[in-house]
Parts: C-alpha cells; structure tokens; sequence
C-alpha cells in the first residue's frame, strides 16, 4: 500500500549510476524514489576501482559519453564533498616493446581525433612520471584526462546532494512492475508494497537484464567477473593509473574465458588498487586464486616495489556486459514508462553523470546531450523461445 | 603483587632474554609474544595512525584488528600480538604505514 505521495520516477538500483539518475533528475526538479534490494553501492559499484577513464576507449559512442561524463565529474568534484576523492590523477598506459609503443601510437591518434588528449612518453621519461615503474619498458602514453574517484562514497554523496526531492528505499526487492491497460508503467511491487510512479528507471546494473524481464522486454546484461587486489596502506608510490597496454584489447574482447592484463593505482587512503581480470563464469563468487596470482605477477612486472609489500585482501564484482559493449541507456520503446540505465560493464563509475544526465532529460523532454541510437534498449534481438 | 598468567598455570619458563624497544633494553620471557613483553614492561603504544599520528598499541591481542602492528628488526606491519620475541629483537615504533621510503 502506498504510504506517501507518489513520487514522478522510480529508480530501481541504488549503485552509482542509479544515483547520478537521481541526482540530475532531482536537480531538474523531479521527486524520485530509489529502491534498492540491498544497500547503497552494494552490488558492482562498490566492487569497482573508480576509474574515470577515457584512455581505453575505442573512437565511438563509448567514448563520446565518456568524454561528457570527464567535464561532468570535474563538475560534481566541485559540488560533492572531497570524500569521494576525485582525483585528476591521469592515466599512464604502458608499451614493453616497439611493436606495442606502435600500436599505442595508432590508437592515440585515432583518440585525438575524436577529443582525447594524449601525451607520448619516451621509455627513458617513464620514470619521471613514475619513479618505481620497471626499468627497460619501451614507452607509453600519458592520458591527464583519465581520472579516479571513491566509487562507493561517490555513489552515496550523489544521493545525498540529491536532497529533499530523492527518497532511499533499502533493503526492499522489486518483484513486479505495475502497468496500466495500454501497458505503461504505472510503479512497481516490491517485497514491502506498492510504489506508484510513471515512470521507472532500471539501474540495476549486472541484474538488469532480470529486471528487464520483469517487465517482459529481452536485455541481455551478462555478469563479466573481475577479481581486485589490495595491497596495505602505503605513501604515495603509484602517481598515475598505469596500465599495460593489452589492457585495451582485453576490454573490448568477447571472450569468455580468463584474461588478465596489469592496472595498478593507488588510492588517498592508502592501499593500492590492483587488477584487472576479466573472466564470463556466471555469478559465481568463488574465490580464484589463479585470477590473483596472476594480478599480483602482472603488479609486480610493472611496479617491482610491490613485490616487497603485502597484498591484505580481494574482492569480487560482477561488470553488467552487453554484447556489444555499449550501455543501453533511454527509454524501452516497447514498454511506455520504462527507461533503461545499464550494461555500462567496467565503466559504470566513469560514465555514470553522462548516464544520470540523459535519463533526466529524457524524463523531463530535454533534449538529451547526444546521438541515442547506440544505446537503444531494444538493440538486441529476442532469442527464440 | 597481582596474579600473572604464568603464575597462574605454575608457568616455569627457561630464563628471560633482552629484546629493544626504540633502543630501550626489555626482557622477555620464551614464548611470549612481542606485545606481550612490551606490556609487561609498561609499554602500551609503538605505533602512531597513518591520519594524525596518534597512538595505538594491542587492542584485541588475538591477530584480528591489525591495531598492534609493529615495526620488527626493520619490517614494518607486524601484528605484535602474534609475532613471538626471539633474543634481540629490535623492536621500533611505526609511523603510520611504516613504508615511508617507498614514497615518490
């Protein structure tokens, strides 16, 4: 039974990018309601890294929201507290040899015609931007744009500056969405009750695609698993986010089975940040310890001085992979009512405020800050049954 | 004089031995840890946090809470309230991370 006054949108998904959807759409004077089965950032937001990153991105639609969303958090570093650590750190990308500074070269250029800054780094300059880098690798490229940012606290002061106008519903599971006779939207159920909006946002990330079946439209959000390692608390010894540079073709691959590439950052607080692993196995937990030595050896390769300190923990996060690497983001044609904001995979965090933006004007009749199409809900085709 | 533990169990160790504390002389007794030597001879902080440098010593004393942790014959991040005291230890008070060197 509904206890309050309906609110204008429901925003299923309390992670980061459900959050931005609340924080702009309050901004533009909407009443929102955020429902959540479990806790704000509690399912791949706070299993992320944080990376705001432009630098491993293909020219594309991909990279044009993630270049908006860059200026959209230089933006919310000014207005959210200076908890979320946003920093500007920059991103370094690493070549160990000629043929890999080449390609580097290829893709950097290919970047800068689209808008991204790229700076070439001669081998023998490495160490001026980062002293403890291995010695004798070939060169990289310098991306200042690329940024990080406390995925976790970003996530909870979006909602918080989001004020009076955005409502917290925790620990509460949609189960339904309620419809009207022409099929539109009118809420959802959840475990607790009724919640009646005309609209509905799923931010459900990873379980996206579920909620979309709730609604009876086909998402194909799949779990893609990514293991990071945290070393204990150090001084700064990590200025950059560094990474090698396979990292690039491991994003944009569709594989299912194991890769790992080297990218190692350090964090205000102190632990430095060691992934990536990339690896489809459903929603299975299991802690591999294959997936972390091979994090801690390709750390190492990079960085030797972290062979001398102790890695203190891990953690698991499941990114929502669509099958074409591109968020689905704007209204579901089929369901009047219906937005969809996920299936950002490993770069929810970084694009979240783009994400927040357009499904605020979306909502609001705005015209949204770029070409839709991409990110069409109903891209993908219904399996047969 | 209060009860100790080894009074209690009629503890008879082998004879005591010196480990340092900042340069400072503390004896310990076999199979004590280095926490516990510290306290037993009145010691109760060797480390100051990472955010203010205030100071911290043995809070759960059973290796879960990482407040102890120690600076032991130049490696720092030793849980003190596990690591036994051997002859000579030389046992330094933390700053913070303890990995300060390492800083670029």
């Amino acid at each position: 039974m509904p206890t309050r006054k309906p609110s204008d949108v429901i925003i299923v998904g309390a992670g980061v990018v459900g959050a931005a959807c609340a924080y702009y759409a309050a901004l533009a004077g909407l009443s929102v309601t955020v429902v959540d089965r479990g806790s704000v950032a509690g399912g791949t937001t706070g299993a992320g890294e944080g990376n705001l990153l432009v630098s491993d991105k293909e020219p594309g639609p991909e990279l044009e929201l993630a270049l908006l969303a860059t200026s959209l958090w230089r933006e919310l570093a000014d207005v959210l507290p200076a908890r979320i650590e946003y920093e500007a750190k920059g991103g370094l990308v690493v070549a160990a040899d000629e043929t890999g500074t080449r390609a580097l070269r290829a893709f950097a250029a290919r970047q800068g015609k689209a808008g991204v800054t790229a700076q070439e780094i001669p081998g023998d300059r490495l160490h001026d931007l980062e002293p403890h880098l291995a010695p004798g690798l070939a060169g990289g490229f310098l991306y200042p744009q690329d940024a990080q940012v406390m995925p976790a606290h970003a996530a909870a002061h979006l909602l918080r500056a989001g004020g009076d106008r955005v409502r917290l519903r925790l620990d509460e599971e949609v189960t339904g969405l309620l419809t009207g006779a022409a099929g539109e939207i009118r809420g959802v159920r959840t475990a607790k009750g009724e919640l009646h909006a005309p609209y509905v946002v799923n931010a459900a990330g990873t379980w996206g695609g579920a909620l979309a079946e709730l609604a009876g439209v086909h998402l194909p959000v799949l779990p893609r698993r990514g293991f990071v390692l945290v070393t204990e608390p150090l001084p700064r010894v990590v200025r950059h986010k560094v990474y090698a540079a396979d990292y690039v073709a491991d994003v944009a691959s569709d594989s299912a089975a194991l890769q790992t590439s080297a990218v190692v950052e350090g964090t205000p607080a102190g632990p430095v940040l060691i992934g990536a692993s990339r690896e489809r196995v459903g929603f299975d937990r299991t802690l591999s310890t294959e997936v972390l030595g091979r994090l801690a050896a390709g750390a190492v390769g990079l960085f030797p001085v972290l062979g001398t300190v102790r890695a203190i923990r891990t953690y698991l996060g499941f990114r929502p992979y669509l099958p074409d690497h591109l968020p689905a983001i704007g209204p579901d044609p089929r369901v009047p009512g219906l937005l969809h904001a996920c299936g950002h995979e490993g770069a929810g965090i970084g694009l979240a405020p783009v994400t927040g933006l357009i499904i605020a004007s979306c909502l609001t009749g705005g015209r949204p800050p770029l070409d839709l199409r991409p990110f069409r809900p109903d891209r993908f085709t219904t399996p047969a049954p | 004089m209060a009860r100790t533990p080894a009074d209690l169990v009629g503890a008879q160790p082998d004879p005591p031995f010196e480990i340092t504390f900042d340069g400072r002389r503390v004896t310990a007794l076999p199979g004590q840890t280095v926490a516990a030597a510290l306290w037993s001879a009145g010691i109760l902080a060797w480390r100051t946090t990472r955010e203010g440098g205030r100071p911290r010593g043995a809070f759960c004393g059973i290796g879960q809470c990482y407040d102890c942790l120690a600076t032991v014959n130049g490696e720092p991040n030793r849980r003190a309230c596990l690591v036994p005291a051997r002859p000579g230890d030389a046992i330094t008070t933390q700053e913070g991370h303890g990995h300060d060197r390492l800083t670029v």
